[in-house]
């Protein structure tokens, strides 16, 4: 009863946070609302009991997307503290893809059978996380790492003096 | 006596009383956070008044003397003096997000205290994923500073909160890191485990006898995430006036005041809990209580480090303090994580006694310090010989 009660709570917060990205007008409230929504997306993981993803999306997408967000929004100087418009002139087209993406989803969601496994959360979920990144899901694992150090040369690259 | 004894009498009485079951949940929860929030907000008035005192007799002052004996009451003058100044918001600042931003910082660091093993088991929240929840709400006080910044509509504000994303994000990759060490060699990433894991020998398993290096590390990156001398370059008054608090007055100033002390008192508790044992000492298994004794003792000897360098230690200027993390403090890091990694998985495998691991460890550890040292030493030495005297110039040669 409580736990219903705590995810319709967060979940609508964290809607509504989604809605302020989307219309905010000034471009620095929309990043804020962004963390919120990023921190109400962590609350729903903690209440699914899944800690590490919580403390992992908090760090990660608080911690550094979004602080870079705001950083990156910080230094463009001709969006310091002006009012922007969330519109232009392409809005049906950006409307008619996002209604069609969000009937794709719900439409997945609904055909998708899930398998639900009634078996209680062991214990020590984060160890078989991290036994899995090196045992199983090792080649995965590591694409992904090398993905990142890819990314991370080609940013110093770019930013190199000449 | 026992702390968790107490508390489980406490429940039972109020279960005694016939309240229900989730009632006695929630009363608890709610006593919980009122202890540790009473705790960190009394602290603070205490650390205040002994940083202030400390710093005085260490640049031969008296420091704060004159209300009370020996100043003692001097922090609560303080808060009633910023309780009655006027509360100024700049015509122009951005208000949700100005007034927002002192409560964050406040909220994130009493956050830590959550985690925080005063004892053993005697935690807010036993949860699995201890230093990953530290480094997640750690992240948040940048958001804050962020905010505070921003919202000031003030061009030195907004520098200072520049320079918050660059200090802070920089020494976040160290001390996340270096605090990995002790997670590898335990084996779990609860405070309370780890605190647990350097109970042997009597003292000589702490980890600061086992990996000195990462300590050191640890203590210097700590040093710059609690914006404290000689990285304080986010408030350095002579350049950028005050930085991302410079309109905040009174109360809200007050707010940050409080998050800046709270913050280094959490930086000490964890370098306690992750190096100097936590709440481990003499008689700790027969007297559970005497654990937060230890564990109070120790962070105030953190505590006072931390003040001894903010008062002894001239300021960085802002590329040294890049340069230091990215081209030492880093590379230092990912060195030893690495070899603590070599070592750990070596004693697994060749079924090594856990001395003999720890004592591999010491000698991983001195060797990275020594090779830290030489490059470093190297390197000086290349600057005298340009005769500039610089460190870490743009135009020197490079580390």
């Amino acid at each position: 009863m409580v736990g219903q009660a705590l995810f319709i709570l967060t979940a609508g917060i964290t809607l509504l946070m989604a809605l302020g990205v989307v219309l905010a007008r000034n471009l620095f409230h929309a990043a804020l609302f962004l963390v919120g929504a990023f921190f109400g997306i962590a609350v729903l993981f903690i209440l699914l009991e899944a800690e590490f993803l919580g403390a992992a999306q908090i760090i990660i997408y608080i911690g550094a997307i979004a602080t870079l967000i705001v950083f990156a929004i910080m230094l463009s100087r001709h969006v310091m503290g002006k009012e922007a418009g969330a519109y232009n002139r392409n809005w049906y087209f950006a409307l008619a893809g996002v209604v069609f993406f969000f009937l794709l989803l719900g439409w997945l969601l609904i055909k998708m059978p899930f398998n639900l496994v009634t078996a209680e959360v062991p214990a020590d979920a984060i160890a078989q996380i991290g036994q899995g990144f090196v045992g199983h899901y090792v080649v995965p694992f590591e694409v992904a790492s090398v993905l990142l150090l890819v990314a991370l040369i080609g940013a110093i690259m770019l930013a190199r003096e000449r | 006596m026992d702390l968790r004894a107490i508390g489980e009498s406490f429940i039972a009485w109020l279960e005694g009383l016939g309240i229900p079951q989730g009632w006695v949940l929630l009363i608890n929860w709610i006593l919980g956070a009122l202890i540790i929030l009473g705790i960190a907000l009394l602290m603070a008035l205490a650390l205040i008044w002994l940083e202030r005192k400390i710093a005085g007799r260490i640049q031969d002052r008296l420091g704060p003397n004159r209300v009370g004996p020996f100043g003692l009451i001097q922090p609560i003058a303080d808060a009633l003096k910023l309780l009655t100044k006027e509360d100024i918001t700049p015509a122009d600042a951005d208000r949700i997000t100005y007034n927002l931003a002192p409560a964050i910082a406040v909220f994130h660091v009493l956050m830590l205290f959550v985690v925080i093993p005063f004892a053993d088991k005697v935690v807010g929240a036993n949860i699995n994923v201890g230093i990953l929840y530290l480094m997640a709400f750690g992240a948040l006080g940048t958001m804050a500073m962020l905010m505070a910044g921003w919202s000031s509509r003030n061009k030195y504000a907004l520098l200072g909160g520049f320079r918050v994303v660059a200090q802070l994000f920089s020494y976040e990759i160290p001390i996340a890191l270096v605090m990995m060490i002790p997670v590898l060699l335990v084996g779990s990433m609860n405070l309370n485990e780890i605190a647990r894991g350097q109970g042997s020998l009597a003292g000589l398993g702490w980890y600061v006898w086992i990996m000195p290096a990462a300590f050191l590390l640890y203590f210097v990156a700590a040093l710059a995430e609690g914006e404290r001398a000689p990285f304080d370059l986010l408030e350095a008054e002579s350049e950028i006036v005050a930085g991302y608090n410079i309109e905040y007055s009174a109360m809200k100033f007050a707010w940050f005041y409080l998050a800046f002390f709270l913050n280094t008192w959490i930086l000490s508790a964890i370098a306690t809990t992750l190096f100097l044992g936590g709440w481990q000492g003499p008689f700790v298994d027969q007297v559970p209580a005497l654990g937060v004794v230890y564990f109070f003792l120790k962070t105030l000897i953190m505590f006072l480090a931390f003040a001894w360098v903010r008062a002894t230690f001239p300021r960085l200027r802002i590329d040294q303090m890049m340069a230091f993390c990215w081209k030492v403090l880093v590379p230092m890091a990912l060195a030893l994580l690495l070899g603590s990694a070599i070592v750990v998985k070596m004693g697994t495998e060749l079924n090594l006694p856990g001395v003999v691991t720890n004592g591999l460890m010491l000698v991983m550890n001195i060797v990275i310090v020594l090779v830290t040292l030489s490059l470093l030493g190297r390197y000086t030495r290349t600057l005298h010989e340009t005769k500039n005297k610089r460190l870490f110039s743009p135009e020197l040669p490079r580390l």
